[in-house]
């Protein structure tokens, strides 16, 4: 089995896998990061989401041999360094923008993607981006503002 | 205004930061020591006769530990259904058995007939190819109507299709009918409820674990209801003694009712594990998901209104013919009829209501609860018709219902389909709906609107639900087989923390934050310092689990008892450590202390007084302070509600756009106002899903077309608008400490026919004389009923 190196969160590390093997997988199993979630097979479901050299990947469309040499950041990467919530996660806490939890790594990690490339998102923009993130439990209206919070805007909204 | 953290605040959730930060622990996340893992083997037909299935080339692959099919399985017992309902002539219904494996005959397109125990999952995926089955396709039975004429079984054995002809309530058939033939107007509206999959976000999961120095089992699963699991798999399925078993159900990600059951994969699991000496885990993909998690809603209805002409309804009388698949699920046969017809006389003084509903197998995956379970197909079929009445007799639909509405001088108030109503008020409701929808803007938007060539129309309508399911006597009587009270135990631990350990289990609704609110005020202590123990039925007294919007009303209530014993028992070692007699101890934020003098101590003392009991009465009170309640509710909670929504359409394409959303719901007392929201919000996404996207689509030979995420429409961000939701007019519970009535499912259930009568009201100012059309409203639907008009 051929060995894989990569960064992950800021750590170098390695290990040996099939051909095979995605990265999902490697995370999850070989490195026992398993905020990385797997909610499909056909990589819709956005749960997976992790950044590879600083994009947003779903793990669950890569090998983990393809991504040999990158630097992967998971969700288990997104704290403060003192271990307080990021800007993304205090918000979705703030906001409510998660119930059951299973979805969120993924949409934190898009989100992180998202605020990266375009600082202030419209709401038509944030939801949109969110096309490749499936949540069950939220009808995604705390999500989206928690994501227009995190950008620092926020949208007004009544009888809440 | 609440207090910090307690009834009433919108206190942030403590369970997020484990979610946000990779933290949870999800079934599929644990890995057990020396685990192997399990692959099941599923049918590709949906209607065979297994002829043989070999599995020697499978046997001795690499890393193969074990193979079972259904004939390792035929001294067990089946999965049963919960509940035992008898048809209009007395016959109890039809109940085949439903093994762990499929055994003689495969019924649906991934009903599993082998499972493959291997030391990795792509080894025992592997094997699972290397099975031979020699399945003989036969004819399948797909639509209920069809099934319905007997001619292809499902269940060779019980020699129908149909499991039960149900009627409620036959002693009002005869007046109902009477009602009907001579009323002056009647509206008749056949629609189908559209076939749906919950789809949590996390697939199941299931790890057996035999541990042979106890002769014990642990099964770890994506369960919403553990002890009820234990329960069935011990009485029912493998005979584990529950003494023997322990459930565990970790962090969920979702559930929506799907989660309620106990499945077959559970079983294999324990028993393998004790088969091969280790740890078995099966983690399902989402395909599997989709074909073998129960499914949801299913009805085929006729249903009709008679009414005067002036819009005083009359009586509904509706026929329902109801999927349940291929097997009964725990709960299947109570959604049609129990959460139904029960429902079915709607927010209104009807006096004539009959419910007919005809359960019918088909070569389907099974069909149970889902989020609303019966009440969104009745408040669908109420809520279509009465707008199709008021547009044939020329009267404002708002009207309508407040013309029949139940008042609130009428509470306690008999319906027609024999619940009792507590409290409500609808025309409070409706009121602040056409408020906050802005209705009187609404012609103005219009106008608008059809200025850039598109339509819009406004839908509105009431709900209303019976949820905290439920009293005990009364589902007995009804013919379920299980007790539906709920239970906690209180431990304050001898440093004045609790941990609290409750038979409701959360999976995204916020328990772990929303519990010690409450008992947090109760004592007069800081929330933080409580903790909720569930989903583990080796620490919990008993529990009922979560669905039907029970956990806060059911769960919640022994809670408060369980609480309410601890003071009373504080109080007691108060009153010894003031020298006072209990009776003059009172009790206040965390404070003991003595009428008409300055003594007082705290909490915090007397906790630790329980557990050190130096100088204590301890021939009058028993040293510790725990208290466990069994809390069974006395009626059933009703939730009710008034739900807008305005859409455009355009008339190009068929496409509807939800321009707002506007949801007023009265759950009565509301603890934590922002996690209520959230609950109403992912109601709305499901509901609004069920009317414009979702559809599982079964073709004629049983091969399900929406397996995917690539098939099935799920609702994405953008599908999606931002709702506005008030809870402002609610009337508390009248019959349950917290005065609380449930939210989880009224989002699901108040905003199909919202939506439906909104496109309706949108294709009619069009000039399109179309009065129905079927969900989900995708364009290609839309655009045809238009052009079709």
């Amino acid at each position: 089995m051929p060995t894989v190196s990569m960064t992950v969160n800021g750590k170098a590390v390695s290990g040996d896998v099939e051909g095979r093997t995605l990265l999902v997988d490697f995370l999850r199993e070989d490195l026992r990061l398993t905020g990385t979630h797997v909610g499909c097979d056909t990589s819709q479901c956005g749960a997976c989401v992790v950044h590879v050299n600083g994009e947003a990947v779903k793990a669950c469309t890569m090998f983990a041999a393809e991504a040999d040499g990158a630097e992967v950041g998971t969700i288990e990467g997104q704290a403060n360094a003192d271990g307080s919530l990021n800007v993304i996660q205090q918000a979705f806490q703030d906001h409510h923008g998660l119930q059951c939890g299973f979805c969120t790594p993924g949409m934190v990690m898009s989100a992180a993607a998202l605020l990266k490339e375009n600082p202030k998102p419209s709401e038509a923009e944030v939801r949109e981006y969110l096309e490749g993130n499936i949540c069950r439990c939220t009808g995604y209206h705390n999500i989206v503002k928690a994501i227009m919070a995190a950008s620092g805007q926020d949208v007004a909204i009544a009888a809440e | 205004m609440p207090k910090d953290g307690g009834i009433g605040a919108d206190t942030k959730r403590r369970e997020d930061v484990r979610y946000l930060t990779g933290s949870g622990n999800y079934t599929a996340d644990i890995n057990a020591f020396g685990q192997a893992a399990a692959v099941f083997v599923r049918s590709t037909v949906a209607n065979g006769k297994i002829n043989a299935i070999d599995t020697s080339a499978a046997d001795g692959m690499p890393g193969v530990l074990a193979i079972f099919t259904g004939e390792d399985f035929v001294d067990v017992g089946g999965n049963p259904a919960g509940w035992l309902i008898n048809s209009r002539d007395g016959e109890p219904m039809k109940e085949p058995k439903r093994p762990v494996l499929a055994h003689g005959k495969v019924r649906h397109v991934g009903d599993a007939y082998a499972a493959v125990i291997a030391e990795t999952v792509e080894q025992a995926r592997d094997a699972a190819e290397a099975i031979e089955a020699d399945i003989e396709e036969l004819p399948a039975v797909v639509d209920m109507a069809e099934a319905l004429k007997n001619q292809t079984l499902v269940h060779d054995e019980i020699e129908t299709n149909q499991c039960f002809d149900w009627g409620w309530i036959e002693d009002n058939r005869a007046a109902t009918d009477e009602a009907i033939r001579n009323a002056p107007h009647v509206t008749t509206l056949e629609l189908v409820n559209n076939r749906l999959v919950p789809n949590a976000m996390e697939p199941r999961a299931s790890i057996g674990t035999y541990d042979r120095a106890q002769d014990a089992y642990t099964l770890q699963t994506t369960s919403q209801n553990p002890h009820l699991t234990r329960l069935l798999i011990s009485a029912f399925v493998l005979g584990i003694p529950e003494n023997k078993l322990t459930v565990i159900a970790p962090d969920v990600g979702g559930g929506f009712g799907s989660k309620i059951y106990h499945y077959g994969e559970e079983a294999l699991v324990l028993a393998a594990s004790k088969k091969v000496g280790r740890p078995v885990k099966w983690v399902a993909d989402r395909t599997e998901s989709f074909l073998t998690d129960a499914h949801g809603r299913d009805h085929v209805t006729k249903i009709e209104l008679a009414c005067e002409k002036d819009g005083t309804f009359i009586a509904f009388r509706t026929e329902t013919m109801a999927n349940v698949g291929a097997y009964l699920s725990n709960f299947s046969t109570a959604t049609p009829t129990f959460l139904h017809g029960t429902l079915m006389a709607g927010n209104y003084t009807v006096p004539n209501v009959y419910v007919n509903v005809k359960a019918v197998f088909t070569n389907t995956a099974p069909v149970d609860a889902y989020r609303g379970a019966g009440r969104p197909e009745a408040t669908y079929s109420i809520e279509r018709v009465i707008d199709k009445a008021a547009r044939e007799l020329g009267l404002d639909p708002v009207e309508v219902r407040r013309k029949n509405f139940v008042k609130p001088d009428q509470y306690p108030f008999a319906s027609a389909a024999g619940l009792e109503y507590d409290s409500g008020n609808y025309d409070a409701l409706m009121d602040k709906l056409e408020e906050i929808i802005d209705r009187d803007g609404f012609a103005e938007r219009r106008k608008a609107s059809e200025a850039k060539g598109m339509l819009r129309g406004l839908g509105l309508n009431s709900y209303i639900e019976a949820c905290g399911i439920a009293p005990s006597n009364l589902v007995g009587i009804l013919g379920s087989r299980v007790g539906l009270y709920d239970a906690a135990t209180v431990r304050v631990n001898a440093t004045g923390n609790l941990s609290i350990m409750v038979g409701a289990h959360s999976h995204g609704q916020g328990h772990e934050t929303v519990f010690p609110q409450i008992v947090g005020e109760m004592l007069g202590i800081d929330p933080a310092s409580i903790d909720i123990v569930h989903g583990d039925t080796s620490k919990i007294p008993f529990g009922m689990g979560t669905y039907g919007s029970r956990s806060l009303a059911v769960c919640g209530s022994a809670m408060v008892r369980a609480t309410e014993k601890i003071i009373a028992k504080a109080k007691k070692i108060a009153a010894h450590m003031l020298e006072a007699s209990a009776d003059d101890v009172d009790f206040a934020d965390g404070q003991f202390t003595i009428k008409g003098t300055d003594k007082s101590v705290g909490f915090g003392e007397v906790a630790l007084k329980a557990y050190i009991p130096h100088e204590y009465p301890i021939e009058d009170i028993e040293p510790g302070l725990e208290e466990t309640a069994f809390y069974d509710p006395a009626n059933f909670t009703y939730p009710s509600g008034a739900y807008a929504c305005e859409v455009e359409v355009d008339p190009e394409t068929g496409k509807v756009r939800i321009d707002r959303f506007a949801a007023v719901d009265d759950f009565g007392n509301v603890m934590n106002p922002m996690i209520v929201t959230g609950q109403v919000h992912g109601g709305l996404g499901q509901g609004i899903g069920q009317a414009l996207l979702e559809g599982a689509s079964y073709d004629a030979d049983g091969q399900l077309l929406s397996a995917s995420y690539m098939d099935y429409t799920m609702p994405r961000a953008d599908d999606l608008p931002f709702y506005t939701v008030d809870h402002s007019q609610g009337t508390p519970c009248t019959h349950n400490p917290l005065g609380v009535k449930g939210c989880g499912e009224a989002g699901a259930i108040g905003s199909p026919p919202t939506v439906v009568n909104a496109v309706i009201d949108a294709l009619q100012s069009g000039g399109k004389n179309v009065t129905h059309i079927d969900m989900p409203l995708t364009p290609s639907r839309v655009w045809s009923a238009m052009n079709n008009a």
